[in-house]
Parts: structure tokens; C-alpha cells; sequence
């Protein structure tokens, strides 16, 4: 969807080429993130997308065509553009700031009425409410949506976004990354994502570039970078806590261990206990006929009990869904001094997840240092 | 009390030269303006020209009014405008100069260039930029230079009565003549009157014009 060629950028009256021979392709419906110390030449690589720096050598295609062969303003119409400050026109109020595009390709009144409202209900944004606001009269967040409700005002396939978020406190940065990246799983635009931030690079890309001097040091998946970083440069931009970011990374769907045991309401008391006392089992879950799960028992409250299972059960009140990722699980682990954190999706049984299943899945990183060492268990002097 | 009786004794000819004072003003104002704005708009894209126009405009500034007004006699007397209105207007517009070019210049210039950057990533023109987005921008400030120099000139236009444009400053100098005071706190005094109301007309367009979404 957007290629450079061999793209080289020598700023006037420099030696050093701020961005050095890059070679780089970015898939439809994908978001890459351009990431690198300050001055590596990211900011200056997505500028030259729609030609607000020209390219001193080399090539970008935008949809197969050399934008140098596009009428520049035509180009730039056709990509949608969100900067850092967020870059908001204050005299005009919300309405006119995200018809600006539209304006400029002569849409009528009544079209872009509608856009602008479809617009303001896709960032959650009521458009009654807001419609004629400044602004001055918006949140730091608020005025975000509306700078990426401007961008998308004329739906183009392609948008080139600046640290959208970086003058946002890191809370509410967290909630519109969240819904961005829910609204980008609807629209499926192509994206490149400048940014110095590497939580936000691996949160965010599904790509991610990593830029140093103006040179193109990795290109791969977020999982790529953090598992398998090509150099020491790499290693230290990610951060000796790789591992741990990981964590940010994969989804508690991916680590949990899928359809655990467990017994339903209607089976019998002594049944159950029986179970328990042969496989070692303090605990056990406890579901309905749909899978919904009920609670648990503790095999010492049902040992001289009779009846079904549904009378003894108690409540679970800490569960996590599927979908949040494992730093949220692990942290929940931790702060409620818990083993075992159960699995529910939409009240339903999926699965539980365990210290063993996260350190298996994180301690894929480590290969290789703990690899040689094998496993050491505890036990003290062995001789 | 003696300055309320030499005003209802003289009411007519009162109005009639703030009439021709605000008529002198006006003129001298509105050319101004058709000047300055576009001088000003135009030093931003020309730093080297907008240093030397700055200068040559803080440097008539620095003439004194009385001395400007006789400056004028020889050139205009050329075209048999030596005194009288022409040359007054000519004088203020001079005057004037200074701070409509310089707000002009000044409220362009601190548009917060992530903004222009928006606009013409988004696809505006150079001159869509400036329509759009500068000139709305700046224009409270601009108005700020027009206030000053409507207000500036209405003062120095007492002067222009020197060189027989007439005006309220005719009673001044009439007043200054005859050592009579009533007539000279007159004169001052309906100057003054004129140019507060002149301030506050201005600020009103200004408020019509001006983006609420600026307003702090």
C-alpha cells in the first residue's frame, strides 16, 4: 500500500543524510510504527509520504503510484494527516474543523453535515453536543478524536499520524489508544505511526520500523523485535525489561490453559469430593449446563456433605476476560496475592491462567541466558 | 461651566468640525488599512523586505507631527495640495503605517506553525493557509493596530488644523491665539470624545468579526 525505495533524504546545506537508502513497505489495513531516538530520521521519513519534504532520492508508491506523479494537493486530499499538538484550526469550531477536507474538494452543505455527525459518533463524540464547540472548550482528549475524526473526514485509504497522542497525560493516553486501535480494527485504514515511545510502538503496530541515524535497523512484528532484536542497538531501544513487555503484547486468550476441569451444579456432593481427593485438589470449579460459571468448592466444605454440588457452591468475585492482556493479569495475580486467575468470557467458563502458563509463555524470551542452565528446582544442598 | 456655555453657544460649528475631523481620519484610516494590511501580509513571506519596511515605518513614526505637516507643504504644493485636506491625510496614513504593518506582520508570524503545517498537510494552498487559517487567526491583533492608529491619528489630526485642513483643532489653535481656554478645553475635549467613541466602535466590529473560538 505505501513503499519506499530506496528513499534518501540530504537536508540542504548537510552532509549526513537524515534518512539513509530505506527500503520499507507497509500492508493495507496495517499500522506501522516509525520509532528511534530523537533525530534518527522518523518524522522526516513519514513527511515525505505526502510531500511536505521532498525525497532526495529514491521512490514512495502510495497505492502503486509514485506520488510524484500525483498533483501534490490531490495527494494530500487523499491522505488523512493527524500531527502531534493535534493542530486543531481554533477559530473554527468542531463542525468546520473536521469538514475542512470536504470543504476543500467542494462537497455539499448537506454531505458533509452528515460525514462530520458520522464522524463525531464514531470517536464517541455526541454530535448535538459538540458539533459547535471550539476548540478551546474541548479536553486534551476530546480534542484528539476530533483531530482523528478530521483525518478520516473524506475515509482515505491511507493516514500518516505524528505522536497523536504524545501531549496526552499517560491515563487518558491509555484510553484513546485503546479506542483507536477499536476503531482502526472497523475502518482498516494503512497507517504510519511515528512515535519515540516503545510501549506505544508495541501496543499500537502491527509493524513496527525502527529507525538510528537515518537507517533502517529492524523491520518486523512487535513480537519480532522483543523476542529476536537483530542487534545490541535494538536490544537497548527495547529495553532490558523485554520480557516483561511482552506482557503488554499478548492476550490473556494466549496464555491461558483452555477448558479446565471442573463439575456442574448438578452433580452429586460425594461424586465430586471422590474427584477431588483422587486428582489432589483443593479447589474446583463450578459451572451450569451452559459452561456460566458459578463459583468453586473447597473439598473441605463438601467432605461430610450430601446433595448436589449447587447447594455448597461459593461465589468468585476475581475473574479477567479473555481479552485483556497478561500485564493486567499478571498485576491483578499480584496485588490480590492469588495463583490462579479464572478465565471468564461473557460469564462463561474459557479458561484459567496460572504462574506456570505466564512464565511458559514470557519465558520464551529468555532463551538465551536461563536456557543453559536447565531447570533448577528448589530443594537446598543436594550432597 | 464657561466650557458648557461656549459649547451651547457654539454647538454648530462644534459638530461641524468633528465632522470634518472624523471625515479626515476616516479617509486617512481606511487608505491605511488598504495599505498596510497588504504590506504587512506581504513582509511575511519576505523576511529581507519586512526588516527594511519595519524600519522605514518605525523611522516616519519617529517624525515629529508638526514638522511631517510642514515636510508636506513643498511636495504637495507641486500638485496644488501644499495645505488643506490632502496633505493632513496623507500625513496620517503615514503614521499609520507603522502599526497596522507591524500587528499585520507580528499576528501572521505567530500563527503556531503546527498549525499551517495541519493545513497544508491536509491539502490547502499556500493561499488557502492564509485566507483560512492566518488571517482569522490574526486578526484580533491586526484590529489591535487599526485601534491604535484610529486612535493616534484622531490626536494628530488636531494638528492638521496647523496647515488648514481644519478639524476640532482649530479651537485648539484659535484658542491658543486668543488665550481662551474655554475654547481650547473644548477642542481637547471633543477630540477626546471623539476618539473614545471611534475605540469603542472599532471594538465592536472587531467582537463581530473575531472567532468566538479565540476569544479566551
Amino acid at each position: 500500500m505505501i513503499r519506499f525505495e530506496k528513499v534518501t533524504k540530504i537536508y540542504p546545506g548537510s552532509q549526513a543524510a537524515a534518512v539513509n537508502d530505506i527500503d520499507l513497505e507497509v500492508a493495507e489495513g496495517e499500522i506501522c510504527v516509525l520509532i528511534g531516538p530523537s533525530g534518527c530520521g522518523k518524522t522526516t521519513l513519514m513527511r515525505m509520504v505526502n510531500r511536505l519534504i521532498p525525497v532526495t532520492s529514491g521512490s514512495i508508491y502510495v497505492n502503486g503510484k509514485n506520488i510524484m506523479s500525483l498533483d501534490v494537493i490531490e495527494l494530500r486530499c487523499s491522505i488523512g494527516y493527524v500531527i502531534q499538538q493535534i493542530g486543531l484550526f481554533p477559530h473554527m469550531t468542531v463542525s468546520d474543523n473536521i469538514a475542512t477536507v470536504p470543504k476543500l474538494l467542494k462537497w455539499d452543505k448537506r454531505r458533509i453535515q452528515a460525514r462530520v455527525d458520522e464522524l463525531l459518533n464514531l470517536v464517541q463524540l455526541d454530535p448535538v453536543i459538540f458539533r459547535h464547540r471550539y476548540p478551546r472548550e474541548l479536553s486534551g482528549g476530546q480534542a484528539q478524536r476530533i483531530g482523528v475524526a478530521r483525518a478520516m473526514a473524506t475515509d482515505p485509504p491511507v493516514m500518516l499520524m505524528d505522536e497523536p497522542f504524545g501531549a496526552i497525560d499517560p491515563i487518558n493516553r491509555e484510553v484513546l489508544q485503546d479506542e483507536f486501535l477499536s476503531i482502526q480494527e472497523k475502518i482498516r485504514k494503512t497507517i504510519v505511526f511515528v512515535t519515540h515511545d516503545i510501549h506505544e510502538a508495541i501496543k499500537m503496530g502491527n509493524k513496527i520500523a525502527l529507525l538510528n541515524a537515518g537507517r533502517l535497523v529492524q523491520f518486523g512484528t512487535p513480537e519480532a523485535l522483543l523476542t529476536s532484536p537483530v542487534n545490541q542497538f535494538v536490544k537497548d531501544f527495547v529495553g532490558a525489561d523485554r520480557a516483561l513487555k511482552r506482557l503488554d503484547l499478548l492476550k490473556v486468550q494466549d496464555a491461558m490453559l483452555k477448558n479446565p476441569v471442573r463439575c456442574y451444579d448438578t452433580d452429586e456432593v460425594q461424586a465430586v469430593h471422590q474427584y477431588m481427593k483422587e486428582k489432589e485438589l483443593n479447589y474446583l470449579l463450578v459451572c451450569d449446563s451452559q459452561d456460566h460459571l458459578l463459583g468453586y468448592v473447597n473439598h473441605r466444605d463438601i467432605i461430610d456433605h450430601y446433595g448436589k454440588i449447587g447447594d455448597r457452591v461459593k461465589p468468585m468475585t476475581l475473574t479477567v476476560s479473555p481479552k485483556r492482556n497478561l500485564k493486567e493479569a499478571l498485576s491483578k495475580m499480584l496485588s490480590y496475592d492469588i495463583g490462579i486467575l479464572v478465565v471468564v468470557d461473557d460469564n462463561k467458563l474459557v479458561g484459567i491462567l496460572n504462574t506456570m502458563t505466564l512464565a511458559a509463555v514470557v519465558g520464551q524470551t529468555y532463551d538465551e541466558q536461563g536456557g543453559r542452565w536447565g531447570k533448577i528446582t528448589a530443594g537446598g544442598r543436594i550432597l | 461651566m464657561e466650557i458648557w456655555q461656549f459649547f451651547m453657544q457654539n454647538w454648530q460649528q462644534t459638530l461641524e468640525l468633528t465632522r470634518q475631523h472624523a471625515w479626515i481620519v476616516s479617509i486617512s484610516v481606511i487608505i491605511a488599512m488598504a495599505t498596510g494590511v497588504p504590506i504587512g501580509i506581504w513582509i511575511t513571506f519576505n523576511e529581507e523586505a519586512a526588516e527594511t519596511i519595519l524600519y522605514i515605518a518605525g523611522i516616519i513614526m519617529t517624525i515629529p507631527s508638526i514638522a511631517l505637516f510642514g515636510i508636506m507643504i513643498p511636495f504637495l504644493s507641486i500638485f496644488g495640495h501644499g495645505i488643506g485636506t490632502v496633505p493632513a491625510v496623507v500625513a496620517l496614513v503615514l503614521y499609520s503605517q507603522l502599526p497596522i504593518i507591524r500587528n499585520t506582520y507580528a499576528a501572521i508570524k505567530s500563527v503556531d506553525p503546527n498549525i499551517i503545517d495541519a493545513g497544508i498537510g491536509m491539502g490547502m494552498t499556500r493561499w488557502q493557509v492564509l485566507g483560512k487559517v492566518q488571517l482569522p487567526m490574526a486578526l484580533s491583533v491586526i484590529f489591535a493596530g487599526l485601534r491604535v492608529a484610529v486612535v493616534m491619528s484622531i490626536g494628530i489630526g488636531a494638528i492638521a488644523a496647523y496647515i488648514g485642513a481644519g478639524g476640532l483643532g482649530r479651537f485648539i489653535f484659535m484658542g491658543i491665539n486668543q488665550t481662551y481656554g474655554a475654547m481650547i478645553i473644548s477642542g481637547a475635549i471633543a477630540v477626546s470624545l471623539l476618539a473614545i467613541a471611534a475605540d469603542i466602535l472599532f471594538g465592536y466590529i472587531e467582537n463581530r468579526l473575531v472567532s468566538k473560538g479565540l476569544r479566551s
